[in-house]
C-alpha cells in the first residue's frame, strides 16, 4: 500500500517565493562553484532539480508492531507538513523559509509489513521511482539495519528507525545511516544504576527474550551493566518473536527464584506477555523491568499492572515541560491527531528535523556533504527536543540523553495520558558505548 | 536439567495448551475433512471470535452474553462466507480455494484494523476465572485451569455431533462421495453450508475462549493459523480424533521442549511434523487419499 502526498500542488505565488529562496541559496558563499563540480551520486542530483525532493517512508502498519508503526507515521507527517509551510514550529528549530533549501518534501509511505524484505523493496521503488533524497522509517532492528545497507549501496541518507539493537550502529552501521533512538547499551547503561539503587545489590534476575537482534542486545546489555552491582541471571527464557501463548516460557521464569523480571519482549508482545505474566501470578513475587518500553505499553497493559516498572524510552511527552521544541510537538501533535504522540512519533519528528537542518547547514543536498554536516555537529550540536544533540562520527549514534521512567501507581497518574515519571535524564556521554566498542566500521563517503 | 517440578508443571501446561490447540485446530479439520477445503481465512475467524467477545463484553460485561452472542454472529459469518464465497470454489483446484480463503482472512484483518485499530485490545477475566490455583508444585492461573473442562466440554459435544447425529451421519458420508449422498436423496449442499457454518463457530469460539488470556489486536490469528495447520498435519488432515490428539502432543512438545529451552519449541514442533510426514504421510488418524 502506497500513499503519496501531495506537496506538488504549489501555489504559484508560492513557487515564486521559492524561487527566490532557491537564488537567495545559490548566492551562499562558495556553494554553489564548489558543488558544481560533484559527479552525480545516488539519486543527487537528479531528485533535487525540481522544487521539490521525495523522502520514502517505510513503516510497519500491519503486524504485531503496527500501532506503533501508525504513531511513527505521524510524526513524520507532521514533520514535513511544518518543514513545507515554514511557520514558527521549524523556524524554531532554526529552519529557514519554506521547506529545505526552499524545496517542499513530497513524502511516499510503504507498509513494510514488520520484513525487512518488504521494506527494502519498497524503499527500493521510491528510490528508482521517485528519486528520494532521504529514506527512513522502521521499528525493528532486522529492518533498520537491511535499509541501512540498501542506503549505503545506493548513496542514499537514511535516517534510520525506530531501532534499539545495538548493531544499527555497531557491527551493521554505515556512512548512510543515522540513528536518533538509544541503543540498548545505552538504555541499559543508563537504566542499571537507578534500578541497582531502588532495588538494592545482588538481585537475581529472570528475561524474557524475543529471539532477534533486538531482543539478544537488550539482554546482553541489561545482564552486563546489572553485574556490578551483583545482579545474576537466573533464567533466561528466549522465545520466537511470533509468540502468542506465553505459558510454558512463563512457566519457566515463575520456577526461576529470581526477585526481578526483565521483559524484553515488545510493542503487541510486550502487552501480551506482562498481561500472561500476571495471570500466571509473577508480580506476587518478582518486580518487573522493561529496558525500552514501547510506545503504546502502559496504556494498552493499564496503570494498575504498569506501576512501579522501571524502564527507558526514546522520549516521553512530559518533557514537553522540560524542552520548548518538545512543547511544541506535543501541542502541535495532538491538535493534528487528537491524542497525545508516543516515542514511535517522536522519532519521525526529530529525525526528519535533524535531516533538514542538516541539509541547509551544509546548503545542498549532495548526500557526502550532509553526511560530513551531521558528523561535525558534536562542534555546532543541534537544539531538539531533547536539548544539545548530535551525531557522533565514529558510528553515526545520536549522543542525548536516556530518559530512565517509572510508571505511576493509578492513584498518581495526574492525566489520563499521565503514566509515567521521568526519573533521570541521563546524558548521552555518560550513556553512549565507547566508540569502537560494538564494531562499528562506517563504509565509504562514495 | 531441568528440575523435576519444572518438568511435571510443563507437561501439565502442555495439556492445557493441547487441549486449547485442539479446538482452534478442529473447525478447520472438519471444513478440510467434509469440503475438501483448506480454510486459509480460519486464523482471520479465530481473531474475530475474540473481537466479538470484547465487542460484547465491553458493552455488557458478561461473560456468557459474550460466547453466546459470539457464537450466533460468528454463525451468521460462517453462512454469509459460505453462501457467498466459499460454495462457488467447491468444485475448483485446491489452489483457488487457498488463494481464496486467504484472500478472505486478509480482507476480515484489515477490516477489523479499520475499524478499532492496531493497538491491543483487552478482555476481563471472568469473575470465576480470577487469581491462581495451587496444585502441589505448580501455581496455574484459575482461568486456564478451567479452560481444560470447557474446551474437552465443546470437544465432546463436537464429537457427539458429528458420529451420533443422522446430520452426523450425512456429513461423514458426504466425506466419502458427496454425488452418491446425493444421487441418495439428501441435500448435501445443506448440509455442507452446516458443516462449513460448524467449522467458521469453532474457530470464533476458540477465540472469545482465548480473549480472555491474550492480547485481542487484528493479527493475533496468524500465529495460531500455523499452529492449527501443524496440529491437523500431525493428527492427520480432516480427521476430527487427530485434531484432538494431534494437538495434545504439539501442546507437550511446546511446553516440554520449553522447560529445556523455549527458543527451540516451535523447531521442535515442526522437526516432529517433519518427521512424522515421513514416516506416516497422512497422520496419525488421516486416511490415504482422504482430502
Amino acid at each position: 500500500m502506497i500513499n503519496r502526498s501531495d506537496a506538488a500542488g504549489l501555489r504559484r505565488r508560492q513557487l515564486l517565493q521559492l524561487g527566490a529562496g532557491a537564488a537567495g541559496g545559490l548566492m551562499l558563499p562558495g556553494l554553489g562553484t564548489a558543488l558544481a563540480a560533484e559527479a552525480p551520486l545516488g539519486t543527487w542530483p537528479a531528485g533535487t532539480t525540481g522544487d521539490s525532493v521525495f523522502v520514502g517512508v517505510t513503516s510497519p502498519l500491519t503486524g504485531a508492531y503496527s500501532a506503533d508503526g501508525k504513531d511513527h507515521v505521524l510524526g513524520y507527517e507532521l514533520a514535513f507538513a511544518e518543514i513545507n509551510e515554514g511557520g514558527a514550529n521549524a523556524q524554531a528549530w532554526g529552519l529557514k523559509g519554506k521547506g529545505v533549501l526552499g524545496k517542499m518534501i513530497r513524502h511516499g509511505i510503504a507498509d513494510s509489513e514488520l520484513k525487512a524484505n518488504v521494506a527494502v523493496q519498497a524503499q527500493t521503488q521510491f528510490i528508482q521511482r521517485d528519486k528520494a533524497i532521504m529514506i527512513t522509517g522502521c521499528v525493528s532492528s532486522a529492518t533498520a539495519v537491511a535499509l541501512e545497507e540498501l542506503a549505503q549501496r545506493d548513496h542514499v541518507l537514511n535516517m534510520v528507525g525506530a531501532s534499539g539493537a545495538n548493531a544499527t550502529t555497531g557491527h551493521d552501521c554505515q556512512r548512510y545511516g543515522f540513528r536518533s533512538q538509544p541503543s540498548a547499551y545505552m538504555a541499559c547503561k543508563a537504566l542499571a544504576p537507578v534500578v541497582a539503587q531502588h532495588y538494592g545489590r545482588g538481585k537475581k534476575v529472570a528475561y524474557l527474550v524475543p529471539d532477534y537482534n533486538y531482543g539478544h542486545s537488550v539482554f546482553n546489555a541489561f545482564s552486563e551493566f546489572t553485574k556490578p552491582y551483583g545482579w545474576t541471571t537466573a533464567a533466561q527464557v528466549v522465545i520466537p518473536l511470533s509468540a502468542s501463548d506465553y505459558s510454558s516460557a512463563l512457566l519457566n521464569i515463575a520456577n526461576s527464584g529470581a526477585d526481578v523480571f526483565v521483559n524484553i519482549e515488545f510493542a503487541a508482545q510486550a502487552v501480551n506477555s506482562t498481561k500472561q505474566a500476571a495471570q500466571f501470578g509473577i508480580f506476587k513475587k518478582m518486580q518487573m523491568i522493561v529496558p525500552n518500553i514501547s510506545s503504546f505499553q502502559a496504556q494498552e497493559t493499564g496503570a494498575q499492572l504498569m506501576q512501579g516498572v522501571f524502564g527507558t524510552m526514546d522520549w516521553y511527552w512530559t518533557l514537553e515541560d522540560r524542552f520548548p521544541l518538545s512543547k511544541n510537538f506535543v501541542t502541535a501533535f495532538r491538535a493534528r491527531n487528537h491524542y497525545i504522540p508516543n516515542w514511535g512519533a517522536h522519532i519521525g519528528y526529530l529525525q526528519t528535523y535533524l535531516w533538514a537542518l542538516a541539509v541547509e547547514r551544509a546548503g545542498t543536498f549532495y548526500p557526502p556533504a550532509v553526511i560530513k554536516t551531521l558528523e561535525a555537529s558534536k562542534a555546532n550540536p543541534f537544539n531538539s527536543t531533547l536539548g544539545k544533540v548530535w551525531y557522533r562520527a565514529e558510528d553515526h549514534q545520536l549522543v542525548r540523553p536516556v530518559p530512565v521512567v517509572v510508571a505511576k501507581a493509578p492513584k498518581a497518574m495526574k492525566s489520563k495520558d499521565d503514566y509515567f515519571d521521568i526519573v533521570d535524564m541521563v546524558p548521552g556521554e555518560q550513556a553512549i558505548s565507547p566508540p569502537a566498542l560494538l564494531g562499528c566500521k562506517l563504509g565509504p563517503y562514495v | 536439567m531441568p528440575s523435576a517440578p519444572l518438568l511435571l508443571s510443563q507437561a501439565f501446561n502442555g495439556l492445557a495448551l493441547g487441549t486449547l490447540l485442539a479446538l482452534v485446530a478442529s473447525g478447520l479439520t472438519i471444513i478440510l475433512g467434509t469440503l475438501g477445503v483448506l480454510n486459509f481465512a480460519h486464523g482471520a475467524l479465530f481473531m474475530l471470535g475474540a473481537y466479538a467477545m470484547y465487542v460484547v463484553t465491553a458493552q455488557t460485561g458478561s461473560y456468557f452474553l459474550g460466547i453466546l452472542v459470539g457464537a450466533v454472529f460468528m454463525l451468521v459469518v460462517g453462512v454469509v462466507l459460505e453462501r457467498g464465497l466459499v460454495r462457488l470454489f467447491y468444485g475448483r483446484p485446491h489452489e483457488d480455494q487457498i488463494l481464496v480463503t486467504f484472500g478472505a482472512g486478509i480482507v476480515i484483518v484489515e477490516a477489523v484494523r479499520a475499524i478499532f485499530g492496531a493497538n491491543t485490545q483487552s478482555v476481563p477475566t471472568p469473575s470465576w476465572g480470577q487469581g491462581i490455583v495451587q496444585l502441589g508444585f505448580l501455581f496455574y492461573p484459575t482461568y486456564r485451569l478451567e479452560l481444560i473442562g470447557i474446551v474437552a466440554a465443546l470437544l465432546f459435544a463436537l464429537y457427539l455431533i458429528l458420529y451420533r447425529t443422522s446430520i452426523g451421519l450425512v456429513v461423514r458420508a458426504g466425506i466419502e462421495d458427496a454425488r452418491m449422498v446425493g444421487i441418495l436423496g439428501i441435500n448435501v449442499r445443506r448440509a455442507f453450508l452446516l458443516v462449513f457454518a460448524i467449522g467458521v463457530v469453532a474457530a470464533g469460539v476458540s477465540g472469545m475462549l482465548y480473549a480472555p488470556i491474550v492480547s485481542v489486536e487484528p493479527d493475533m490469528g496468524s500465529s495460531f493459523l500455523v499452529e492449527a495447520f501443524v496440529v491437523i498435519v500431525i493428527g492427520g488432515l480432516g480427521s476430527y480424533p487427530g485434531a484432538v490428539l494431534g494437538g495434545l502432543i504439539a501442546g507437550e512438545i511446546i511446553s516440554i521442549t520449553s522447560a529445556f529451552n523455549a527458543a527451540y519449541s516451535e523447531v521442535m514442533l515442526y522437526a516432529v511434523m517433519a518427521l512424522l510426514l515421513v514416516l506416516r504421510p497422512q497422520g496419525l488418524f488421516g486416511s490415504e487419499g482422504r482430502v
